[in-house]
C-alpha cells in the first residue's frame, strides 16, 4: 500500500521486537505518520490543515469530556451549570472558552481542508475514497456542532433546536412524526436535551473511527501534491517524519497562536448574545441565526422564497440545503478533467475564485437578517453555487485546454529553487 | 535512499552544523514539552472542589437544643457531623481510661475544648472503611463501650468516640470547631 | 448519466432561484419595503470607556464596588443577580467580614425552610448563598411590574451587543418622544405606561428610568453620584457580574501567548533545519 523505497521499521531494542511480534502497533504508528510514509516533497501550507484538524478534534474531546464533569442535562438546571462551570469550577472558564472557540477553529481549518482540496483536485481518482469519507466527517462534525450549540439552553439554543428540527417538519406527510420522534416532544425539552447530549458526546468518537478510515484511504495511493503530477520515484519523496512533522509542528503553533488571541481576548466574537439568556420556549429571540459555520447553509434554505407549483418553498429549501452539500459526493465524477491542480487550470481556477467569494456572500448573508435585499441577493448567490458545481464545473472540464504539466514533482521544485545543474532534472522512474 | 542524497546534492556538512541543528530541534521538543505539561495543569486542576463546595466547607451548628446524653447527627462537607452532650457519668466513664491501653491513645481533654469537656464534636464516619456508625440517634445501638458502633464490621467506640474493639485503627476524627457563643459552634 | 442528473437538478435549482429573484426584485422596485419606526429611530449604543476596555484593561474596584451599591440600593428591589454569590464579593475588594454583613443585611431574604414545623420560610443569607430573587416566580415578577418580567442582570452584559456601553446608554437614554418621530409615525406613541428610549430595541420599554436624580445614591468614596456617574459604575458592576474572570483570562493569555511565539519560533527554526537540504539541493 505504500511506495516501495519507503523505510522499514526496525525495532532495535528487545522490548520494542517483542512489542512488534506480539502487536505490531508502532511498525502501524511509523507507517502512518512516522518516517515509514513518504509523501511528495513539494506540499504547501495548505497541506497543514488535515494535521491541524486532527489536532482540533483533540482539543474538542479533551475539552468537551471536562465540560460533560460539570454539566447537568437536564432542561431546568443545564444553563446553570454552565454559568457555574464558567464561575465556580477551577479554569472552568477557560475549559468553556476553549470548547466553544475551539468548535470555530474546527471548522475554519475544516473548511481550508476542504477548499485545499478543491482547488487541488484531491477529490480526484484515485481519492475518491478519500473525498467521500471526509464529507462524511463534516457531516457529522455538522451534526454534532448543532447538538453541541443546543446543551448550554440558552435562547440561541433553543430556538436552533426547533428551527433545524422543523426543517425536517417540512417533509410530507411523515416530516411532523419524524420532528416530534427527534425532539421526543412537541417542542423540545428535557428530553431533546438529553438525548443531544448523549449523541453529542459520542459522535466525536465516530469521528475519530472515520478519521482512521480517511487516513487509511489517503495511505493507499498516498497524499496529493500542489502539482497533481503522481509521485514517480523516491526523488519525489521526502519521509513524514521528520519532514512533515516538523512543518506541522510549526503550522500548529501558528494555529495555537489564532486560537489563544481568540480564546483569551475575544471569547464571545463568534458567539451570540442571546445564548447568554437562558432559553424561554415564550418568546423568539428578534434574529434567529445559527452558529457562523453554518451560515453558507442557512442563506441557501432561506433563499427559496417561492412554491414550485405544488413544492412548498420551505420544503424546497430544505432539500436545496441537503443539496448543496450532497452535491460534494458527487464531484469527482463530475470534474472529469484528467489534470488536477487548480494551478494548471486557467478556466476552472478563475471560476474557483467565484466560487469562494460566492461561499462567503452566502455566508454572509446566512447571518444577515431575513429582510430585503439581503434575501435577494442570497438567490442570486446560491444560484451560483448550484450552477457552479452541477453545470459549470462538468463543461469546463470538457472545454479547458490545460497548461502544460511539470514532468516530476522534483522538476516543479527545482523551477521553484532555480536550479544549478542540469543532472538532477531528468529522474523518470517508470 | 542513496538517491535521494544524489539528487539533494551536498548533505550537512562538518560537525558544527549537525550539533546546531540537534540543538534546536530539542529546544523546540522541549519547549512543546513544556506546554503540553503546562496545559495538563488546569486539565487535572478542574477536578479539584470548586468554589461553590469549597464555600459551603464550613457550618454553623446551634446547641442550645441537645440535652446532656443527647446527640444531634449533621452534616459538614457533605459527610455527617455527630454532636453530642455527655453525662457526668459518660466524663467520668470516659476519664477512668488510662490512654496509654487504648488503639489510639487520647484523653477526652484532648479531644475537646478547654472547659467545655460535656461536647463531643466529631465526625460521623467510622476510620475503618467509612461507614455511619450508630448511637447519634435516639434509641440506638451504642456498643458495649456506650458511645458509637460500626454496624458494619462492629467497630465499638466509647463515650468519648475513640475506637476500643473491632477493625477501625483510629478515634473518631474530631474535626477542627469552635465555639461562636455557648451554645453554638462553628465547625471547619 | 450523473452528470446529466446534476445537469438537470442544477438547471431546477438555479433557475428556480433565478425566477425567484426575479419575482422578489419586481416585488422590490414596485412596493419598496417601508421603514419601520425603530429602523429609523433605534440609535446605537453611546460611546463610553472603561477602565476594562482594550486587551490589557482590568476592572476598577473602587469603581465596581460604587457599581454593586447602585445595584444594591437601585436595581436590586425588582432584578435578580441569581448566578452571582455574595461570596464572589470578595474580588471587588471587600473583606470576609464584609461580605458577610452584606449578605446578613441583604433586603431579600433566602428562602427556607423553618426547622420546627416545615413550612416555607426566610432566613438571612451567608456568603455562600445566591442573591435571592426579589420575586418567588415569573408569574409573580409579572404580577408585580405591569406584566412586564425584570429580567435577571448576572449575564445582561454579555446578552446584549456592546453590552457594558448598551446598560450606559439605557440608562441615560429615557428621553422625550420625538416630534418628528410623532409626525412620521403617528401611530408609534409610546402607549401608557411605557417609556420612550431610543437604545431599546423595539423605542418603548416597561422600565421606568431607574436612575433619575443626583445623588440617588450617596457613595461612600465621595463620588459625585450624578446620573452618568450612577449609569456607568452600575455598567461597569454588571460587566464583572457577567465576566467574573475578565483579568484571569487576560493574564493567562498574555502569558500563553509570548510563550507560544517563542515556541512557535523555535518551531520554525526547526522546520528550516530540517529541510536545508532539501531546498539547498537545488541551488
Amino acid at each position: 500500500m505504500s511506495f516501495p523505497w519507503a523505510e522499514q521499521y526496525t525495532p532495535k531494542h528487545p522490548v520494542m521486537q517483542w512489542v512488534d511480534e506480539k502487536l505490531p502497533l508502532p511498525r502501524l504508528v511509523y507507517n502512518a505518520v512516522g518516517a515509514g510514509y513518504p509523501v511528495p516533497r513539494n506540499l504547501n501550507y495548505f497541506w497543514n490543515f488535515g494535521v491541524l484538524a486532527g489536532l482540533a478534534l483533540v482539543i474538542q474531546i479533551v475539552t468537551g469530556v471536562i465540560m460533560a464533569m460539570h454539566y447537568g442535562a437536564n432542561d431546568l438546571v443545564a444553563f446553570g451549570t454552565v454559568e457555574q462551570t464558567m464561575r465556580d469550577v477551577n479554569a472552568g472558564w477557560l475549559m468553556r472558552y476553549a470548547h466553544a472557540n475551539g468548535a470555530s477553529f474546527f471548522f475554519i481549518v475544516v473548511y481550508l481542508h476542504i477548499f485545499r482540496g478543491l482547488y487541488f483536485g484531491s477529490y480526484k481518482a484515485p481519492r475518491e475514497m478519500v473525498w467521500l469519507l471526509g464529507l462524511v466527517i463534516f457531516l457529522l462534525m455538522m451534526a454534532t456542532a448543532f447538538m453541541g450549540y443546543v446543551l448550554p439552553w440558552g435562547q440561541m439554543s433553543y430556538w436552533g433546536a426547533k428551527v433545524i428540527t422543523g426543517l425536517f417538519g417540512a417533509i410530507p406527510v411523515v416530516g411532523e412524526p419524524i420532528q416530534t420522534w427527534l425532539l421526543g416532544g412537541f417542542a423540545p425539552g428535557n428530553a431533546s436535551l438529553n438525548r443531544f447530549f448523549s449523541l453529542h458526546f459520542l459522535l466525536p468518537f465516530v469521528i475519530a473511527g472515520v478519521i482512521i478510515l480517511h487516513i487509511w484511504a489517503l495511505h493507499i495511493p498516498g497524499s496529493s501534491n500542489p502539482t497533481g503530477v503522481e509521485v514517480k520515484g523516491p526523488q519525489d519523496t521526502v519521509p513524514f517524519h521528520p519532514y512533515y512533522t516538523a512543518k506541522d509542528g510549526f503550522g500548529a503553533g501558528i494555529f495555537l497562536i489564532a486560537f489563544s488571541i481568540l480564546l483569551f481576548f475575544a471569547p464571545n466574537f463568534l458567539g451570540h448574545p442571546d445564548n447568554y439568556i437562558e432559553a424561554n420556549p415564550l418568546s423568539t429571540p428578534a434574529h434567529i441565526v445559527p452558529e457562523w459555520y453554518f451560515w453558507p447553509f442557512y442563506a441557501i434554505l432561506r433563499a427559496f422564497t417561492v412554491d414550485f407549483f405544488f413544492v412548498p418553498a420551505k420544503l424546497l429549501g430544505v432539500l436545496a440545503m441537503f443539496a448543496s452539500i450532497l452535491l460534494l459526493f458527487f464531484l469527482p465524477w463530475l470534474d472529469t478533467s484528467p489534470v488536477r491542480s487548480g494551478k494548471y487550470r486557467p478556466t476552472f481556477n478563475k471560476f474557483f475564485w467565484i466560487l469562494v467569494i460566492d461561499v462567503l456572500i452566502l455566508g454572509w448573508l446566512g447571518g444577515a437578517p431575513a429582510e430585503e435585499p439581503y434575501v435577494m441577493m442570497s438567490q442570486v448567490a446560491a444560484a451560483y453555487y448550484f450552477a457552479h458545481f452541477l453545470i459549470i464545473l462538468p463543461l469546463i472540464s470538457r472545454f479547458e485546454k490545460p497548461l502544460p504539466l511539470p514532468g516530476s514533482i522534483t522538476e516543479a521544485v527545482l523551477a521553484k529553487y532555480g536550479k544549478t545543474d542540469g543532472e538532477t532534472v531528468a529522474v523518470p522512474a517508470e | 535512499m542513496a538517491s535521494v542524497e544524489q539528487i539533494d546534492g551536498t548533505g550537512p556538512s562538518g560537525e558544527d552544523g549537525v550539533r546546531r541543528r540537534d540543538f534546536i530541534n530539542i529546544a523546540a521538543v522541549s519547549f512543546a514539552g513544556v506546554g503540553a505539561v503546562a496545559v495538563v495543569l488546569p486539565l487535572v486542576d478542574q477536578m479539584n472542589p470548586s468554589a461553590d463546595v469549597l464555600a459551603l466547607a464550613s457550618a454553623e451548628v446551634d446547641l442550645s437544643a441537645i440535652q446532656p446524653g443527647q446527640a444531634i447527627k449533621t452534616t459538614f462537607r457533605s459527610q455527617p457531623l455527630f454532636v453530642r452532650q455527655l453525662t457526668p457519668k459518660e466524663i467520668a466513664e470516659a476519664d477512668k481510661v488510662d490512654p496509654s491501653t487504648l488503639r489510639d491513645p487520647q484523653t477526652l481533654e484532648e479531644r475537646t475544648v478547654d472547659g467545655k469537656k460535656q461536647w463531643l464534636v466529631t465526625m460521623g464516619v467510622c476510620t475503618h472503611l467509612g461507614c455511619v456508625p450508630l448511637g447519634a440517634g435516639e434509641g440506638e445501638n451504642r456498643g458495649e463501650f456506650g458511645g458509637y458502633f460500626c454496624p458494619c464490621h462492629g467497630s465499638s467506640y466509647d463515650t468519648a468516640a475513640r475506637i476500643r474493639k473491632g477493625p477501625a485503627p483510629k478515634n473518631l476524627e474530631v474535626p477542627k470547631y469552635s465555639f461562636t457563643s455557648d451554645t453554638a459552634i462553628l465547625v471547619g | 448519466m450523473v452528470r446529466i442528473g446534476a445537469f438537470l437538478v442544477g438547471l431546477f435549482f438555479a433557475g428556480w432561484l433565478f425566477i425567484s429573484f426575479l419575482i422578489g426584485a419586481v416585488a422590490y422596485v414596485s412596493e419598496p419595503p417601508v421603514p419601520t419606526v425603530e429602523h429609523e429611530f433605534h440609535e446605537p449604543v453611546k460611546h463610553v470607556s472603561f477602565s476594562f476596555d482594550g486587551p490589557f484593561g482590568k476592572y476598577d474596584k473602587q469603581q465596581l464596588q460604587r457599581g454593586f451599591q447602585v445595584f444594591k440600593e437601585v436595581c436590586s428591589a425588582c432584578h435578580s443577580l441569581k448566578f452571582v454569590a455574595f461570596r464572589d464579593l470578595e474580588a471587588l475588594g471587600y473583606n470576609e467580614a464584609e461580605v458577610k454583613a452584606i449578605a446578613k443585611q441583604w433586603a431579600i431574604k433566602t428562602p427556607s425552610v423553618d426547622p420546627a414545623t416545615g413550612e416555607a420560610s426566610t432566613r438571612d443569607p451567608v456568603p455562600a448563598d445566591h442573591f435571592p430573587k426579589p420575586f418567588a416566580n415569573n408569574v409573580a415578577a409579572a404580577a408585580a411590574n405591569n406584566n412586564a418580567i425584570p429580567p435577571d442582570l448576572s449575564l445582561m452584559t454579555k446578552a446584549r451587543h456592546h453590552g457594558s456601553a448598551y446598560v450606559y446608554s439605557l440608562l441615560t437614554g429615557f428621553q422625550e418622544q420625538p416630534a418628528e418621530l410623532l409626525k412620521h409615525f403617528p401611530d408609534a406613541k409610546t402607549p401608557e405606561g411605557l417609556h420612550y428610549n431610543p437604545y431599546f430595541p423595539n423605542l418603548n420599554l416597561a422600565m421606568a428610568p431607574p436612575l433619575s436624580a443626583e445623588g440617588q445614591v450617596t457613595y461612600g468614596d465621595g463620588t459625585k453620584a450624578t446620573v452618568d456617574q450612577m449609569a456607568q459604575d452600575v455598567s461597569a458592576f454588571l460587566t464583572w457580574t457577567a465576566e467574573p474572570k475578565l483579568e484571569n483570562r487576560r493574564s493567562a493569555g498574555l502569558a500563553t501567548i509570548i510563550f507560544l511565539l517563542i515556541a512557535t519560533g523555535l518551531a520554525y527554526m526547526s522546520y528550516q533545519n530540517i529541510w536545508a537540504d532539501k531546498k539547498k539541493a537545488a541551488v
